[in-house]
């Protein structure tokens, strides 16, 4: 594998790896907007994200889909997609060449969800893993424990609406699974960029709370002690103006640190993750048993200098993969 | 501290001021007063005093377990809080630290046995913390991981943050004052005379702050008048009203001062409500000549005897803090005491009178003129204004004169207390300006915390020459000016264009040019470039601009000679 302009570039598959730029075959973890780019003239992703990667990319694009651990080989490389544990449909991707095994995680967590697959642990001879959250102050609780917390603060006040920002793939509909999880049944609210997002969820048979697009509530309708999920981008929107003096939320793992809270002007932070923490970045880096381990996105000064010093391993920013 | 510390984690998860108020209220009424005291006094940030500082905070957690110094750093200076960075680890080190030693300070030991007992947040801060602060190293050791172990975790950060004395949270002064008032049946204003003065936080202060309002006391004694400060003009509002109501003179920058004299003897009060007798000692002396019972609102400043123009502010800094002002000090930086308005005149409170009155009165008060320090003391040179037309020609004037603008006050107007608008208004000077490139960049703390918004900016140095090039020399830092968007902006590519690393700062490549303003120059021995500037903040970033078009020292030193240039 090497680094080009486009991104990650595997030779022997003539492939790039959530290329950047359009480019001839690309394969794709997630369909996330900063891993799933338009443009490509084929792609190549599992089964269950080609929904949600042909509503953002195109219905007509040339989608090639392969089954979790199943097996495909392109040019002098065996591809196959492995859970990642991230969104639905998200993967890592393993590429075998003459023997040698590479892995890309794409972004992964370790925490169950269930809204998607858990993540598989898949050994390899080099490992490429991201590292957003890789300080040790991040540390994530399990989902059922921030859904009560999420659950008593919408409870908690019925007199107006709770508006609960989150990014609308993946996270807001985490946030319907878990809710449902411990056993609530109350219909919630969804913006339009949740909600089309969360169709295909549906389709996916995921066992999540009851929803209804804002745009379909009647004017007249009263919207106090309604949970409502939305977008970042919506919040101090004009989108917001709907809502009688809200409360506001904002689920991410970033609202670990308060002043991350703060500067966005949230007035709850629920941490919330699909990324791995701490422990999940060096519990995936040593159940892999790489000899040789890449970092990239985020804190990867921190993880790498960790896993040398610490624990012994051959690791280096992805940025300096000649 | 239970009770405190689910106050501050709802009076933390709501924006509406309103809500604030009402938490507020409903936790004031039930408190014990033992503990209210302390709680008022943290939300109005009169008692931070640190009993252990972050460092060493963060060392005990350190030391007591396997975990890379680096690493602590790097935590640190992604969260920007030593208290929050602690909170933030325990859980993950815990494990570590369970097996310790037993104290073997009977004392400390009885004391952290009762820490179980969710003991009330006045024992902690008269009791616990302070046997802490005076506790050798080891047993500060001993004691924080026992304490850590004891106390629930989600009152971690309060816990960490009493200890290092950094506890702020988003309740403005006001809004305490306006729960106070609530709480107890009192008007604002009574609040804010009664939190004048020094805060000593005791069920008694609780009980005088929260008693039902009397009948005023006639004298005062120490205590100050609320100030009462004016807002940034907003000159379309009042060009419609007629000129002749208003009241100009010259807004010097010196310190915010109200002046008592009473038969115990003179007091003379920061705006920050702090008594500053021992830096102006000459004042003190000159305004025992003053009737007893007279109470002077006006700005001390350095300003020497018959010149026509102010010290620069680098003077009055010199006297600011110190402990003993020296005979040098005194005579390298003279000072005056400029009024502009009397508040109370033989003990009668002249504040609901208006400002035309209490001006012929402070004319009328004429009795240090007879003795030889009668020249600290100087009448604000004002007048009615004629048009508003004359205005700009005025403002042309201050800068001449080594003023920082005008001052506009209403001649109706009563002496309100804090930021009312309407009556009192400010017409700065614009400020001088520089476009500077920015080389140094440094992460913030609180709500900046892990974004890079500490900038360094440098001009270039054409004469100095490296290999005959011009080099670039830091000359101001400035933290405010951008928004948020741009902050973010800014924020990414200061991380894509590092090229260096010194701990916490970042050398960025020399490529973003942004004006900065600021409100006077001066020579200056200390700082790299031989100048140093007046309040400077970013003005705006200059996206027109390249590095090789920022501005020269030289340009920087030509503004000393400039009318607004403060020159010795």
């Amino acid at each position: 594998m090497e680094l080009t302009d486009s991104g990650l570039y595997c030779r022997r598959a003539d492939a790039w790896i959530d290329p950047h730029r359009p480019v001839r075959r690309a394969l794709i973890t997630h369909a996330h907007a900063d891993h799933a780019k338009a443009g490509c003239e084929e792609y190549w992703a599992t089964t269950n994200s080609a929904g949600i990667l042909r509503q953002r990319l195109g219905q007509n694009i040339n989608l090639q889909t392969l089954a979790y651990g199943e097996q495909h080989r392109i040019g002098a490389a065996t591809l196959s997609f492995h859970s990642a544990g991230h969104v639905l449909g998200s993967a890592q991707i393993r590429v075998e060449v003459d023997g040698e095994v590479w892995v890309v995680t794409g972004d992964y967590k370790r925490s169950a969800d269930p809204s998607c697959s858990a993540f598989e642990p898949v050994s390899c001879d080099v490992l490429i893993t991201e590292a957003t959250f890789a300080l040790p102050i991040y540390r994530w609780l399990d989902g059922a424990a921030i859904a009560h917390d999420i659950c008593n603060w919408w409870k908690s006040d019925t007199t107006r609406p709770s508006l609960l920002f989150c990014y609308a793939f993946g996270k807001a509909q985490r946030i319907l699974a878990e809710l449902a999880a411990i056993g609530l049944d109350d219909e919630v609210l969804l913006h339009g960029a949740v909600e089309t997002v969360t169709r295909h969820y549906r389709s996916a048979k995921v066992a999540m709370l009851p929803s209804r697009p804002v745009s379909e509530v009647a004017k007249n309708e009263s919207l106090a002690g309604r949970l409502v999920l939305a977008p970042p981008s919506a919040h101090r929107s004009s989108w917001m103006r709907r809502f009688q003096s809200p409360q506001t939320g904002f689920a991410s793992g970033w609202m670990a640190v308060r002043g991350a809270r703060r500067r966005r002007g949230y007035e709850r932070g629920f941490v919330l993750s699909d990324h791995a923490d701490w422990q999940g970045l060096i519990q995936t880096v040593k159940e892999s048993k790489a000899k040789k381990v890449f970092v990239t996105h985020g804190q990867n000064d921190v993880l790498v200098r960790y896993l040398k010093e610490v624990e012994g391993i051959d690791a280096t920013p992805l940025s300096e993969l000649s | 501290m239970e009770t405190f510390g689910e106050l501050i984690d709802c009076l933390d998860g709501t924006s509406s001021s309103l809500r604030k108020v009402e938490l507020l209220k409903h936790y004031l009424v039930a408190v014990d007063p033992k503990d209210g005291c302390w709680a008022l006094a943290l939300l109005l940030g009169e008692r931070r005093r640190r009993m252990l500082t972050g460092r060493r905070l963060r060392e005990i957690l350190q030391e007591s377990v396997a975990f890379p110094e680096w690493l602590f750093n790097e935590c640190h200076s992604h969260v920007g809080d030593s208290a929050e960075t602690i909170c933030l680890l325990w859980p993950q080190l815990k494990d570590q630290c369970l097996q310790r030693p037993e104290l073997k300070d009977p004392q400390l030991r009885e004391l952290l046995a009762a820490v179980a007992n969710k003991p009330a947040l006045h024992w902690w801060m008269e009791t616990l913390l302070p046997s802490l602060a005076r506790s050798s190293p080891t047993q500060q050791q001993e004691a924080m991981l026992s304490i850590w172990a004891t106390v629930p975790e989600e009152h971690h950060w309060l816990l960490n943050k009493l200890i290092t004395g950094g506890f702020r949270i988003g309740v403005a002064r006001g809004l305490v004052v306006k729960a106070i008032a609530a709480a107890f049946s009192l008007r604002n204003t009574d609040v804010l005379e009664r939190l004048m003065g020094e805060v000593e936080p005791s069920a008694e202060w609780f009980d005088q702050l929260t008693a039902p309002a009397k009948q005023t006391r006639r004298d005062r004694g120490a205590v100050p008048y609320p100030f009462f400060l004016a807002s940034p003009v907003q000159l379309e509002r009042m060009v419609c009203t007629p000129a002749e109501d208003w009241w100009v003179e010259w807004k010097w920058d010196g310190i915010r001062g109200q002046l008592i004299h009473r038969k115990e003897g003179v007091f003379l009060w920061s705006r920050g409500e702090e008594l500053v007798n021992v830096s102006f000692p000459e004042l003190v002396t000159m305004a025992k000549a003053l009737p007893v019972n007279t109470v002077l609102d006006g700005e001390v400043i350095c300003w020497e005897r018959d010149q026509c123009r102010p010290l620069p502010f680098s003077n009055l800094q010199r006297r600011i803090g110190r402990k003993h002002v020296g005979a040098k000090i005194r005579q390298e930086c003279p000072v005056q005491f400029i009024a502009y308005d009397l508040l109370e005149q033989e003990g009668k409170d002249l504040r609901a009178h208006p400002l035309v009155q209490r001006l012929t009165a402070l004319n009328a008060l004429n009795s240090v003129a007879d003795i030889e320090e009668s020249w600290r003391l100087q009448r604000s040179a004002g007048h009615r204004l004629e048009s508003w037309d004359h205005l700009a020609q005025l403002r042309t004037i201050a800068g001449e004169g080594g003023a920082e603008g005008l001052m506009l006050k209403q001649l109706s107007s009563p002496y309100l207390a804090g930021r009312q608008r309407g009556h009192w208004w400010k017409y700065k000077l614009d400020p001088m300006r520089l476009d500077a490139v920015l080389i140094y960049a440094q992460a913030g703390s609180g709500r900046r915390a892990n974004l890079f918004t500490d900038y360094t900016f440098a001009l270039w140095d054409c004469r100095a020459t490296d290999n005959n090039k011009p080099k670039l020399v830091t000359f101001a830092k400035a933290y405010s000016g951008l928004g948020d968007a741009e902050i973010l902006t800014l924020d990414r590519w200061i991380r894509s264009h590092t090229r260096e690393r010194f701990g916490p700062t970042r050398v960025v490549e020399p490529e973003l040019v942004f004006e900065l303003g600021f409100e006077g120059i001066q020579p200056s021995k200390r700082h790299k470039c031989g100048l140093a500037v007046r309040f400077p903040r970013i003005l705006r970033w200059r996206h027109d601009r390249t590095a090789q078009s920022a501005d020269c020292l030289e340009s920087a030193e030509q503004l000393l000679n400039s009318p607004r240039g403060e020159r010795r």
